[in-house]
């Protein structure tokens, strides 16, 4: 549940949301990525109201959740040719993505059988698949090792150029990435304001 | 029309893959008229029924696939996935009611020959062009119908109890036009054609929760 949360993202920007589990963090991005429908307030993504002009805005975002939006029994590249052919994007797209994560080799196992990590890195690709302008991203980096992280990095990066909205447990990372924080604590909004300007003392209790 | 064959096409994909639907649809249809052989202690039955083992066996098949049709969707996030995209959502309905409809077809193209062997008196042969046309058409309510009820059930704790408590009544008179369509011609030196006031009501019945599926669809993918 999200109470009183009133906040503006600018384009291009990166809007970092912390908080502890239950927070509010993934109800958010689901509302932002027309999901979940808001009982009360107003939503405005690319300047469309949700959730009735969804439609106009689905498509022009990405979302990379907590469950990777993958069937176990396909390959990873059916997956993804799958999702292209939903969004209309060609099938080199698929090759190219498959590529930049390192899974051009793996790209015909069943998901089922892919480690964590593989998943994620094939989760990113299909986030990312038809270069969406709003990257909605809840915990990207979960599973990920170092390595993959940098191979991960320029698809949903900030040199990707999308305006992001990003929650993570590890406040540090989030900060370093963010332009904008916004705190989260029983769906309440605790803080919002630059990174450098976050009290320290205010993110130890959010996640106290 | 490109988005449903898209969906459509995964779906295929993924039962060739699984083999979580159809196999439990033909082994329960074959074990049920193996049940009626010797329940009923007849060799064999004709006319009406015949026609109500028939339809009743085919239709309890078609539950196990309703209850299963969206559960990928739920479980793996296809839902979620699809409603990301920017497409028109009864491409989803089209896709699983025509999967549901393949599922069905390939289920009699078997269970129809079996019920011959085992429990039907007279030959299936002559009579086969008009059984097709009514188990077309029931099929297509079973389909329908049946991707509804599925879109609704798969939301709920108790999808297995859902499914066939909403499904089961709205489907009694796709029932009723199937067995009252082939029970004539489930009997010794039958007319080749089927009763075509049943046809015509099983058609309407088609048509009818066509629509409605189609205008009510959008609403049941909402949160």
């Amino acid at each position: 549940m999200l109470r009183d949360v009133s906040l503006q993202v600018p384009a291009g920007s990166t809007l970092a949301v912390l908080g502890r589990n239950g927070a509010g963090k993934s109800t958010l991005l689901r509302i932002l990525a027309t999901l979940l429908r808001p009982h009360a307030g107003e939503v405005l993504v690319f300047g469309e109201a949700l959730p009735r002009r969804g439609f106009a805005v689905r498509g022009r975002l990405g979302l990379l959740a907590h469950d990777p939006l993958l069937y176990r029994d396909l390959s990873a590249r059916e997956n993804l040719s799958y999702h292209a052919r939903l969004h209309a994007v060609g099938l080199g797209r698929v090759e190219e993505l498959l590529h930049a994560v390192g899974m051009s080799g793996r790209a015909d196992e069943p998901v089922r059988l892919l480690s964590r990590g593989l998943v994620q890195r094939l989760a990113v690709c299909r986030a990312v698949l038809h270069a969406p302008s709003l990257l909605l991203l809840d915990e990207p980096l979960a599973n990920l090792d170092p390595a993959a992280t940098e191979l991960v990095g320029p698809l949903i990066g900030r040199e990707a150029g999308a305006t992001r909205v990003l929650t993570s447990h590890d406040p540090q990372a989030a900060l370093a990435e963010a332009d904008l924080v916004l705190g989260l604590e029983d769906g309440r909004a605790a803080f919002l304001t630059s990174p450098d300007k976050v009290d320290p003392g205010a993110v130890k209790r959010l996640y106290a | 029309m490109r988005t449903a064959l898209t969906v459509l096409r995964k779906d295929l994909l993924l039962e060739l893959r699984g083999l979580e639907t159809l196999p439990a649809m033909i082994l329960f249809a074959i074990v049920t008229f193996v049940i009626f052989h010797f329940g009923l202690n007849r060799d064999t039955i004709d006319g009406q029924l015949a026609a109500g083992v028939l339809t009743v066996t085919l239709l309890f098949a078609a539950m196990l696939g309703i209850n299963r049709l969206f559960v990928a969707e739920r479980e793996q996030g296809g839902f979620d996935a699809f409603l990301l995209a920017p497409v028109d959502r009864s491409a989803l309905l089209i896709a699983k009611a025509t999967a549901l409809f393949l599922f069905l077809v390939v289920l009699e193209v078997i269970a129809v020959p079996a019920f011959g062997l085992l429990l039907l008196g007279p030959s299936l042969s002559p009579v086969l062009p008009g059984l097709i046309v009514v188990l077309a058409l029931g099929d297509v309510a079973l389909a329908v119908i049946g991707t509804l009820v599925s879109a609704i059930a798969v939301q709920t704790r108790a999808r297995d109890l859902i499914g066939p408590i909403i499904g089961l009544p709205l489907l009694l008179p796709a029932l009723i036009g199937m067995a009252r369509g082939a029970g004539p011609l489930l009997v010794a030196h039958a007319s080749s054609s089927p009763p075509g006031r049943w046809v015509a009501i099983l058609a309407l019945y088609d048509l009818v929760f066509a629509l409605l599926s189609y205008a009510v669809f959008d609403f049941l993918l909402e949160d």
